[in-house]
């Protein structure tokens, strides 16, 4: 079987290993924590582009479809908003509000790079469609870091909580993590979208996200009871520092890692759910807007008017891929035994010198 | 070990109970049945409210209502289980009777592709960590992970059922797009294989032209009208499977291994005839059953003549290979039925449905035709549902592989001169396995109550529909039952899994002080 053939024998691989520990060991001498985490992070290029990329789509979303703070209202870049309704423009074959977006260059026979009145179309009434996804997108996102954040909070507090007092805090709280987790989160989705969706998308976030919490409390627990029995613990205590003081200035800097890589997966399912939900028609309602529902309203239109279709479903992918990858490179740029893969250029030039030279010392 | 089952079976009760407390009340306070009587005064409304209010006992109190509703689910260790009656004045136990099959039939052919395939993937992932393919199929699982299914579904029915359906009706493929299909199989061959570069443009030919080929044959030969096998192919592709299972599992050094394994090849050839008589009078789930059986046993008859040493392990591989002919030889006989039943009159040359369970417009009660009616319906679905799910396997199977992969005990196994394959099936497969069958074992469990989406895009009426009807109509107790067989499953597969892990684990002992 040539799957099993290997390039070089279990000696070889274990003396590059050491070769490789030598080399990564070189690359993070005299480097904060914080740094090597920074620098891990930077050389993962697919979670660089995603990061690019869904910060990207922030600043066009938020900016182009505007928002409310308080009591002002902050206009968006573009001119139409969701309640404008224009004239259905008419185009070839007799069809109506099909998009202007224009992407193939004249010299290549298109008509040109212009985005046109209405770039992605109009719906069936006469909504510009982009103002629609923009305005939908800024609502998954919005519902995404909302339920992130509130789901992070209460999971980290419980799961340090647990994990720091044991015993029967931990127990209590533990079996009441076991309730919510018995509940699968779209019924449990289901039932506060249904009745309290129609008080907008982000309080239904905020339901969302007090229920979402169970799974992260269970890792940062585990992380929490492996860290209270290090020395550092007990010399924090010596030192007479106070329990609070203990789990949020000595602990939980040291669990960061578990908690950003699993809150950015919770929130790529997050936005999932949303669109699930909104789609289902628990989640947000119309007049409202949110890319599942849009997706849901047009999705027999698929043979007539395929656009009304692609622009939601390509903008959760972008923001769900993206979040995934983000994920993805922060959990290798914490994790202390993912070793970014040493090319092999790099093992013959820099790890010769460097070896050479350290012998040379000796 | 006793005592910790009897002390988790306390804990599970306790949540099941906690738990559906919680959600009974969530649901009795976020919303009320005679909310749609509210505002109409004339007396025939009034009668209908004061009829629901009758028969869903809705002056009392949610929390009372809880524990007589308890009461009632309680009634499954006396024999006498009532979960309630639905709105609809219908026993919400007859409802969930009806859907738990459907929705089992939507979910089992998905689940079960989606475990063989994602393990298959991320095994081969892990064995080739940081190569293209590698990166390629890395992509690809976090590209699933991010796919909304009903989107999914709606782009499966566009090109897999209405473009597949016109297509039959031209049938024929563009050279053009036989040359696109070619050579992305030798892509992904030559990706999965793996080597130099000389191997690389060796392996990617033989796959282009093999593939262009079997297409171009199968375009001029309009198989696709007619795909029956016929004994010729069930033959080779039994010998096919025969030299992989073998080759996989025992290596194709292990004569015995391979001669029984080959020889139930030749069994399914020299029974190829005999059982097409058998399908065509006496086919039933029945029979299929009784095959199936007489399958394994000849397997383990055929295995124990020719093993003397190392026994079980071939009779594994060839109750393996068995298994594999026998869904081959029903496969053949499932699409010989296909050029009849594109010409029925409900079918008419459009075979891929986009929705339903089945085709109402069938008179005929043959077998065959049934099966293949109901596979059809399964297509879409299955596509949809197994690439939603298979990423998370890559992902997990491909993480503990290469976890076990740095241990010490593969080191060991590799220097004491195992070869590759005993290493890597024998040692480092089988350790992967343990977390794996504890995290199958959990979703398995979660499919029965997780369809929700998927049988609403594809017009089927499992658990997912009643639970949808049960929201929207606030029909507390039909929710409840669905919840209660949902949650039921999953704390029970949560106990089975941690048992199983004990099992397979020998490091972990349940002792007394824990």
């Amino acid at each position: 079987m040539s799957i099993f053939k290997r390039k070089t024998s279990a000696v070889q691989s274990a003396e590059i290993d050491s070769a490789e520990n030598a080399i990564a060991n070189k690359e993070v001498q005299g480097l904060t924590q914080r740094q090597i985490v920074t620098r891990r992070f930077l050389n993962h290029r697919a979670a660089v582009t995603s990061l690019i990329i869904l910060t990207t789509l922030i600043l066009i979303v938020f900016a182009g479809s505007g928002f409310n703070i308080g009591p002002w209202k902050i206009p968006g870049w573009w001119k139409y908003n969701i309640d404008t309704l224009g004239d259905l423009n008419t185009c070839s074959e007799g069809r109506l509000g099909c998009p202007t977006l224009s992407v193939v260059p004249k010299w290549l026979g298109g008509n040109g790079m212009s985005l046109g009145d209405h770039p992605l179309g109009q719906d069936d009434i006469g909504h510009d469609y982009l103002a629609l996804v923009l305005r939908g997108a800024q609502r998954s996102l919005m519902v995404t870091f909302i339920i992130g954040i509130v789901a992070g909070v209460i999971g980290t507090v419980v799961g340090a909580v647990a994990g720091f007092f044991a015993g029967r805090i931990d127990n209590v709280l533990m079996r009441f993590v076991d309730f919510l987790i018995t509940i699968p989160s779209i019924i449990i989705g289901s039932v506060i979208g249904y009745h309290f969706g129609n008080l907008g998308a982000l309080f239904l976030a905020f339901y969302l996200g007090l229920f979402a919490w169970t799974g992260l409390s269970r890792l940062v627990r585990g992380e929490f009871l492996s860290l209270r029995e290090r020395e550092f613990v007990d010399a924090a205590r010596v030192a007479g520092a106070s329990n609070r003081r203990i789990i949020f200035k000595h602990i939980l800097p040291n669990a960061v890692g578990v908690i950003v890589v699993s809150v950015t997966l919770l929130m790529s399912g997050a936005i999932l759910l949303e669109t699930a939900l909104s789609y289902l028609g628990f989640g947000v309602t119309p007049p409202d807007v949110s890319l599942g529902l849009l997706i849901s309203t047009y999705q027999d239109s698929f043979t007539t008017r395929p656009y009304l279709f692609w622009w939601p479903g390509v903008a959760i992918i972008t923001i769900a891929l993206s979040i995934n990858f983000i994920g993805d490179g922060l959990r290798d740029a914490f994790d202390p035994r993912q070793r970014r893969k040493v090319t092999l250029k790099e093992r013959r030039t820099k790890l010769v010198r460097g070896l050479s030279r350290k012998s040379a010392d000796v | 070990m006793l005592a910790f089952i009897g002390r988790r079976l306390g804990t599970l009760f306790v949540i099941l109970f906690g738990s559906s407390f919680i959600l009974y009340n969530l649901t009795a306070i976020s919303g009320d049945p005679r909310e749609q009587y509210a505002f109409s005064t004339d007396e025939e409304s009034r009668s209908a409210l004061r009829a629901l209010i009758r028969q869903l006992d809705l002056e009392t109190p949610p929390p009372i209502r809880y524990f007589k509703w308890l009461k009632g689910v309680l009634g499954v260790f006396m024999g006498r289980v009532d979960f309630g009656i639905t709105r609809d004045n219908e026993a919400v136990l007859t409802r969930l009777a009806a859907a738990i099959p459907t929705t089992l039939k939507l979910v089992t052919a998905a689940t079960l592709t989606a475990i063989l395939l994602g393990i298959a993937l991320g095994i081969v992932t892990a064995l080739r960590q940081y190569s293209r393919f590698d990166y390629v199929i890395t992509f690809f699982s976090f590209l699933m992970f991010s796919l909304p299914i009903f989107w999914v579904a709606v782009l499966l029915k566009q090109f897999l059922a209405i473009e597949f359906n016109d297509f039959l009706a031209v049938g024929y493929i563009d050279i053009k797009w036989r040359l696109f299909m070619a050579a992305l199989t030798a892509v992904f061959w030559a990706g999965v294989v793996g080597g130099s570069r000389a191997r690389l443009a060796k392996v990617a030919g033989t796959a282009f032209v093999l593939s262009f080929a079997i297409l171009s044959a199968i375009v001029s030969l309009k198989w696709f009208y007619d795909p029956s096998l016929g004994p010729v192919v069930v033959f080779l592709l039994s010998i096919g499977i025969a030299f992989a299972v073998t080759a996989i599992s025992m290596g194709l050094d292990n004569r015995p291994a391979l001669k029984s394994s080959l020889t139930i090849a030749v069994i399914t050839l020299a029974l190829y005839y005999p059982l097409q008589y058998i399908f065509d009078r006496y086919s039933s789930w029945l029979l299929i059953l009784l095959l199936a059986i007489l399958t394994i046993s000849t397997a383990a008859l055929v295995s124990v003549l020719f093993a003397k040493i190392d026994r079980g392990s071939v009779i594994r591989t060839t109750i393996i290979t068995s298994i594999g002919c026998g869904f081959v030889v029903i496969l053949d006989r499932l699409l010989s039925t296909w050029k009849e039943y594109l010409l029925l009159d409900g079918v008419n040359g459009r075979p891929i449905p986009t929705v339903g369970q089945l085709n109402p417009l069938l008179t005929t009660d043959d077998f065959w035709i049934l099966r293949l009616d109901s596979t059809v319906h399964l297509i879409l679905p299955t596509i949809a549902l197994t690439l939603i799910s298979f990423a998370g396997y890559i992902r997990f199977s491909r993480g503990t592989m290469l976890e076990v992969l740095t241990q010490d005990y593969i080191r060991t196994a590799r220097a004491k001169g195992l070869n590759e394959r005993t290493v890597v099936v024998r040692h480092a497969f089988r350790n992967t396995l343990i977390p794996l069958t504890t995290i199958i074992v959990v979703d398995l469990a979660g499919v029965i109550g997780g369809a929700i989406i998927t049988e609403r895009v594809f017009g089927w009426s499992g658990m997912g529909t009643l639970f949808n009807k049960a929201i929207s109509t606030y029909d507390l107790n039909l929710l409840m039952g669905v919840f209660a067989v949902t949650a039921t499953l999953s704390v029970v597969a949560n106990l089975v899994a941690d048992l199983l892990y004990a099992a397979l684990d020998p490091r972990i002992r349940t002792g007394n002080g824990r």
